[in-house]
């Protein structure tokens, strides 16, 4: 059995051409995929972007994005010994590699802005 | 660059239980709010994660009195409880649960209609309301969410991450962060400030933690000018799941298990052990989260651990029928990470849970700042050395509605005076600097790795004064300015802010476990192991300028002996 897990994954901002990298990752039987993903960010490449709050409980509902082509959360969707395919969720608004807008509408800065409790101005 | 600027009477930095409690207390004496969280709101701290138990004497168990719940709370803080703080949970808990209860929460119920309370370890009688014995913490930040987002004078701003407090004069007058969905920098300016951002569990490598919980709000404090204290007494949980990986499930969960059906902790001799430490633990879970855990680390010491560095938790001699009739859908889901009860132990060790040091406040919340307040597992005092089970969600609604009652008053009183963000306050969340080889991710992990081995329920001089020079070495690696430049989810620059909070309070927690040479509750000294009179007193923390000042002040109120 093959001692590590490769993860091919969606890297770029909203708006760039596609392209992927490629990380090898060491598997122990039972991890999941989120864990994969925050070794590689401590180890291999802190700029890869994967929003998670919660790591094991499953309660922030933060880290859902496409694996192997499936819908899944990434805390407990299953690491495996072979090439794993990570994409960011295709039905909501790219942000960076992994992170979709998954903000509810109602709770994000913009709606904020346009209820009138603040403006845009010309930074420094 | 642009930059956003927003302006609201109060606001609430956090929205866990006590941030949404602030924000409606808030918005019902009439002053608008913003409700502000780098992460989702209501669904990213402790709150959501809570499992069971909320501690308030109802009575509708067992005859109860809020007299009854502060003697237990002051005898599991060790002397060193507020007891202006504590008293006021107990005092005031009733009416937040009841209160809960007419917003359906569902708290679970007797057959006859009256609220269950089950009975806790620390507690003298059954005082613990719950909806469910894995889900009341689900349950509690939906019931609250669902008022805030029908409260239309509080604005819920998510993804927006403060990094400090604006101080014009002495005085809070706002706040400055960025928007993490497009790096834009944000200046709030407010009449009033709460601080509700919860613990600092994740600076520790084991922990029940959620990655929000480094500490945030003791480090937006201390540079407002506000006091901390208490902040070496970090709570273990004693049986955190260790072994094997187990995904989808809270690594406390084991707590309910172990209460309910009596699981044994074994050591790598399939011994129990827990006795052994002068306890008397018969069949049931009665001892105290500090006594379990200096129980586990001493046989891990004296190499009877388990194979992960801890304990064999098994429940092997319990019949399956009885497993699946306590536990059902659960053991599915163990049964889904392969793990069968009926045939293996499983392996736990402590891990970092939560934490009783925290903001210096007064019974009105007050911080001493004008215009900052703090609520939640944010403020320290009310559980002195030891926190009791099921404190900390009911500590998290009194403070959290006392500290928007009393920054609603402060907001009106302030009248319509403006309060411009000084020049340069938004000069961090716009400052980029060129990448200089550091993973700053990879340094939490190393910060996390020293605190655990070093600055741990066990600390001696030799092992924190080690832990303070790895802080110095992380610190400098550190530098001035974020990494990168601002943009949509730069998880790289969240780092940096991270490890830039999480390195001041590490170095506030070693600093005061230094100062206290002496064992109590959950800050155990090897070299000091006795509990030592002289040490009846808080340690507080302030910054002047850069450098950690570190003070005494005598505990508050009445002390435990004369209560009992
Ligand atoms: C797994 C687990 C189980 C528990 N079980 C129980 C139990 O059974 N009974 C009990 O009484 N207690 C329990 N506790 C403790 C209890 O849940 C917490 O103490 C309590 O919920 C804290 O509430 P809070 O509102 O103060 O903070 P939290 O709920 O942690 O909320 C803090 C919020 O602040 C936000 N925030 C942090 N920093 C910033 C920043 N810089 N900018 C913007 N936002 C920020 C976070 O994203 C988060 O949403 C448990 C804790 C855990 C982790
Ligand atoms: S990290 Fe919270 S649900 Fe996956």
């Amino acid at each position: 059995m093959r001692e590590t897990a490769t993860l091919i994954v969606r890297r770029g901002n909203a708006g760039d051409a596609a392209t992927t990298s490629s990380y090898e990752v060491p598997y122990t039987p039972g991890q999941s995929v989120l864990d994969g993903l925050r070794f590689v960010r401590a180890n291999l490449d802190e700029t890869l972007s994967v929003r998670h709050a919660c790591i094991n409980a499953n309660t922030c509902k933060e880290c859902m994005i496409v694996i192997d082509g499936k819908v899944e959360y990434a805390c407990t969707a299953r690491l495996e010994p072979r090439d794993m395919v990570l994409e960011p969720l295709g039905n909501k608004a790219h942000l960076r590699d992994l992170v979709t807008e998954i903000t509810p509408p109602d709770e994000r800065l913009e709606h904020a802005l346009k209820t009138g409790v603040g403006k845009v101005a010309a930074g420094a | 660059m642009d930059v956003v600027e927003l302006k609201t009477d109060v606001l609430v930095i956090g929205s866990g239980a006590a941030g949404m409690m602030a924000a409606l207390e808030a918005a019902n004496g009439g002053v608008s709010v913003i409700l502000a969280d780098r992460s989702l709101i209501s669904r990213s701290g402790a709150t959501i994660m809570a499992q069971m138990t909320v501690a308030v004497a109802l009575g509708s168990q067992t005859p109860d009195s809020p007299e009854f719940h502060l003697a237990d709370t002051l005898a599991a803080g060790r002397d060193l409880c507020d007891v202006s703080l504590a008293q006021l949970v107990c005092e005031e808990g009733p009416r937040d649960i009841l209160q809960l209860d007419e917003w359906k929460v569902g708290w679970a119920r007797n057959a006859n209609g009256s609220i269950r309370q089950a009975h806790a370890p620390g507690h003298d009688r059954p005082r613990c309301v719950y909806v469910d014995f894995l889900s009341t913490g689900p349950a509690v930040a939906k019931t609250l969410r669902t008022r805030v987002v029908r409260q239309k004078e509080v604005t819920r701003v998510g993804d927006l991450y403060i990094t400090d407090i604006v101080v014009t004069d002495g005085a809070a007058t706002g706040a400055v962060g960025f928007s993490l969905a497009d790096g834009r920098p944000v200046a709030i300016s407010a009449k009033a400030v709460v601080i509700a951002t919860g613990g600092l569990t994740r600076l520790y490598q084991r922990n029940s933690a959620s990655a929000n919980m480094g500490g945030d709000g003791y480090a937006l404090a201390l540079r407002a000018g506000a006091t901390l204290t208490d902040m070496e007494f970090v709570q273990f949980f004693p049986i955190g799941h260790l072994a094997p990986r187990l995904v989808g499930m809270d690594p406390i969960m084991w707590d309910p298990f172990r209460y309910k059906l009596g699981g044994r902790l074994l050591n790598a001799e399939m011994r129990e052990f827990v006795n052994d430490y002068g306890n008397e633990e018969a069949g049931t879970y009665n001892v105290t989260r500090d006594r379990a855990t200096f129980a586990i680390l001493s046989e891990v010491k004296a190499g009877r651990g388990s194979p992960a560095g801890g304990a064999y938790l098994s429940f092997q001699h319990i019949p399956e029928a009885e497993l699946r009739a306590s536990f059902g859908p659960v053991i599915d889901k163990l049964a889904a990470n392969g793990i069968d009860l009926t045939q293996m132990p499983i392996e736990v060790a402590p891990i970092a849970h939560y934490h009783m040091g925290g903001v210096k406040v007064d019974a009105a919340m007050r911080t001493g700042v004008p215009g900052l307040f703090s609520c939640g597992e944010a403020n320290g005092g009310s559980n002195g050395a030891n926190r009791l089970s099921g404190n900390a969600i009911t500590e998290a609604f009194v403070f959290g509605r006392t500290a928007g009652h009393s920054a609603a008053r402060f907001a009106k009183a302030a009248g319509n005076a403006d309060a411009p963000v000084p020049a340069g306050a938004l000069d961090l969340a716009a400052a980029g600097g060129p990448k200089e080889g550091e993973n700053f991710a990879g340094l939490i992990a190393e910060l996390q790795a020293v605190m655990a081995a070093d600055v741990g329920p066990f600390r001696t001089e030799e092992s924190l004064t080690r832990a303070l020079g790895a802080i110095a070495g992380l610190k400098a690696r550190l530098g001035a300015v974020p990494p990168g430049a601002p943009g949509p989810y730069n998880m790289a620059r969240l780092d940096w802010f991270d490890l830039r909070t999480m390195l001041l309070v590490a170095e506030v927690v070693t600093l005061c476990a230094i100062a206290r040479k002496e064992s109590r509750g959950a800050h155990q000294r090897d070299d000091f192991p006795a509990m030592d009179d002289a040490f009846v007193l808080h340690h507080t923390v302030t910054l002047d300028g850069d450098a950690i000042v570190l003070g005494r002040t005598p505990v508050e109120g009445r002390t435990i002996r004369e209560v009992a």
